[in-house]
């Protein structure tokens, strides 16, 4: 299989009314190239003097978040505005919801802006099911519990084929609390989607069945060629949760330190990083991660992303791809 | 035991197929009833002036009995009250329930229990058994005042909604139930194994991030309340079963000579973890909804009467409970109004299940288990009967329910068999 590439009609996203991007499984591999070629020409317009483009202009972004994010919600709201979107961002601290206000009766006030896009987080799974259901805007889900974090995923293939030039074929080590993470529910399934594998390493009571391989051996990462490290949540450490017996233990068995990595290989980190739990510093900071660059490609994914769901024709963009 | 009215129905039923799988009737006849207790049983009888129902090309059976209801009063009235569960119920064909007591306050003193016995002989379109609480408050370490909540008309005992957790309290309210002779039925969950529980502990909740409810969270408590009841000599009865691993301990059991029965509810009998993947909170229970294979352990085990009871576990919720995403919705949906012909048109209509079977697990089977009397087409017996279209086809739609809710999980779906007329206790209590 060749690597992702753009072909003519297979650019023209679904012609429904109304879509959303609230999982991966909801993708086909069609529409993920559509969506990583889209990106990819917006790449170009990022390196301009004047990054906006005048795409979406007068269109609504609403960007609302029930649980804290630096890179996800920046990036959102960057995005909307690259592409001249008017964009707001409501965070649960501060609004109604600190007042217990539903989120059903949430989504319904902010409605009545009559939203084309509204981008949430929130900590329960089905929450982004639940908005699509109740509201007339396109929902992007931008994390539902431990569910999904579908953008992650895609801005995450986005950045690998960046640095490998290829998705096919591409093994990816996913170590740490899987259990609890969204990022690898979503990843695990677009690596499958794009043809890439993926093996799961972590402590035993972390690591669920059913997604892809498992093994509790850290040794297993040498055959990776990226090595993707999962945030250990502190919440999921408190004592009594006994998932791992300490933090220490963990960073000492499972811990990304330079001595376990392998030449060639690239290190990803969804962030924010626990630097000496999860993740050596020395690691984190060297050639080999691609930390920085997730951010970057979390930016024209999203502009991506949002493109695709307010845009019916062709990526119009085509020149831009040639160079690819 | 059970609180309501009786009537005293001059009626004629002609030419309904009459099926009563334990009196071993399966005849197209006419029934008599006079002043509510079916008094005769043949081809073309004598209508005294009664008032007449051409039922031909409908079955007569036996009304059902539910054991598992939750009637949300005293305390939740928004979401049912004992005058609209009832209906629901009648409509359902069901001609006597047993309602739980994890209400607010817990149904666990003879006064309030002797309150809502008052208020269902006023306002219950069938017949209502209320259960009381085993433990004070249901927390599981103080026993009720089992012998005066009998006195005062318990139907049986339980602390459902929640488990009892130590096995010495369990141990000892079997001991001492001895003296009420009614059942203890149990909630069978492990309660440090089901914390944080979405869904069944499986691939389907691995992949949507669900937290995970073991089969063993139950399987577990359900093997310990065997080996208590067969320590007591005392019987026991588990609630909505839904494991494969629970089945296999109860017909264990079974053959070991333990007074255990058990229950299955249509939800577990349909469906699997599958129907999870829309997120739809009416497919959230207590327990959790399993994989194919414990589905088809619990639809063997209610053909072979390992299982010898439907209960809906009837669970009504108002539209802002479930109106929240799925990991914020509480468990439980409604059923007494969809049981019979969802089971009718899921496992009768494909061979799972034969229609005899059906109707006894419904009616006779739960009955036994509770010491109800058993409804039954006989002449003497009181009339406790539903007539059913077996061909009808019907829609279910939120908006026809008898039930103060509509958390229902066949919402838009198409089913087969439908409840034309519902006799209970002498009384016709429904009609469509």
């Amino acid at each position: 299989m060749t690597d992702l590439r753009v072909v003519g009609s297979d650019l023209l996203p679904p012609a429904d009314e109304r879509r959303h991007l609230l999982s991966i499984t909801d993708l086909s591999r069609a529409d993920i190239e559509r969506l990583l070629a889209t990106a990819r020409s917006f790449a170009q317009s990022q390196e301009r003097d004047n990054k906006k483009l005048p795409t979406l202009r007068g269109r609504l972004v609403l960007n609302v978040f029930y649980e804290s994010s630096t890179r996800t919600s920046s990036s959102f709201e960057l995005a909307a505005k690259r592409l001249s979107a008017d964009t707001m961002t409501l965070k649960a601290v501060g609004s109604s919801v600190d007042k217990g206000e539903s989120l059903k009766d949430t989504a319904l006030t902010l409605s009545a802006y009559d939203p084309d896009v509204i981008v949430l987080r929130h900590p329960e799974v089905g929450a982004a099911q639940f908005v699509a259901r109740v509201t007339e805007a396109r929902v992007v889900n931008a994390g539902d519990g431990k569910h999904q974090h579908p953008t992650q995923a895609l801005l995450d293939l986005h950045t690998m084929r960046e640095a490998f030039g290829r998705l096919d074929g591409l093994h990816v080590a996913i170590v740490g609390d899987v259990a609890h993470s969204r990022v690898a529910r979503s990843l695990v399934q677009a690596l499958n989607l794009v043809g890439a594998s993926a093996i799961l390493i972590g402590p035993p009571a972390l690591l669920p069945a059913g997604l892809a391989p498992t093994t509790t051996d850290i040794g297993a990462i040498a055959d990776a060629d990226v090595v993707y490290v999962l945030r250990m949540q502190q919440e999921r450490m408190q004592a009594g949760a006994n998932f791992v017996p300490s933090l220490r233990e963990y960073t000492e068995r499972w811990g990304i330190t330079p001595a376990r990595i392998r030449e060639g290989q690239r290190v990803m980190h969804p962030g924010p990083m626990n630097r000496g739990v999860e993740i050596d510093a020395r690691v984190a900071d060297a050639d080999v991660s691609l930390v920085v660059d997730q951010v970057r490609s979390g930016l024209i994914v999203r502009m991506a992303v949002l493109y695709d769901l307010l845009t019916t024709g062709p990526v119009a963009v085509e020149s831009a791809m040639g160079v690819a | 035991m059970l609180a309501g009215r009786t009537g005293t129905e001059n009626i004629v039923i002609r030419g309904a197929r009459l099926v009563d799988p334990v009196e071993g009737v399966d005849a197209t006849l006419d029934v008599r009833i006079d002043g509510g207790v079916i008094a005769q049983i043949g081809e073309g009888l004598d209508t005294n002036e009664h008032r007449i129902v051409e039922a031909q090309g409908s079955i007569l059976a036996p009304a059902f009995v539910d054991p598992h209801v939750h009637l949300r009063t005293p305390g939740r009235e928004d979401e049912e009250t004992i005058s609209s569960g009832t209906a629901a119920a009648a409509a359902g064909g069901y001609c006597a329930i047993l309602a739980v007591p994890n209400t607010d306050p817990v149904i666990d003193d003879a006064d309030t229990l002797r309150g809502l016995r008052a208020r269902a002989e006023q306002e219950a379109q069938v017949p209502v058994g209320f259960m009381a609480a085993l433990t004070k408050g249901q927390d599981g370490s103080e026993l009720a005042e089992l012998g005066s909540l009998a006195d005062a008309g318990a139907a049986a005992f339980t602390d459902d909604g929640r488990p009892v957790s130590t096995a010495g309290v369990m141990r000892r309210a079997l001991q001492y139930n001895a003296i009420t002779g009614r059942m203890i039925a149990v909630h069978c969950e492990e309660r440090s194994l089901t914390k944080g529980g979405h869904a069944h502990a499986g691939p389907v909740a691995a992949e949507l991030g669900l937290g995970g409810w073991p089969s063993l969270g139950e399987s577990l408590m359900v093997a310990r309340d065997i080996d208590l009841a067969g320590d007591t000599g005392q019987p026991v009865h588990l609630m909505h079963l839904s494991a494969r691993e629970s089945v296999d301990h109860l017909r264990r059991a079974h053959s070991a000579g333990i007074r255990a029965s058990g229950e299955a509810t249509p939800h577990h009998l349909c469906l699997t973890d599958e129907a999870v993947r829309t997120l739809d909170p009416n497919v959230k229970m207590n327990p959790p909804l399993r994989s194919a294979e414990d589905r088809a352990a619990l639809i063997e085990a209610v053909k072979d009467g390992t299982i010898a009871a439907i209960a809906t576990d009837h669970a009504p919720h108002s539209p802002e409970e479930k109106d929240v995403p799925f990991e914020a919705a509480p468990f439980g949906v409604t059923g007494l109004e969809t049981s019979f012909a969802v089971l009718y048109t899921q496992l009768v209509e494909p061979g799972l299940l034969s229609l005899e079977t059906l109707l006894e697990r419904m009616s006779a089977g739960p009955s036994a288990i509770f010491g109800l009397d058993r409804p039954r087409i006989a002449i003497g017996a009181s009339a406790n009967l539903a007539l059913i279209d077996l061909n009808a086809t019907w829609r279910v739609k939120p908006t026809a329910f008898r039930s103060r809710s509509s958390n229902s999980w066949l919402l838009g779906e198409r089913l087969r068999g439908r409840v034309k007329l519902t006799v209970a206790a002498g009384r016709v209590v429904f009609e469509q």
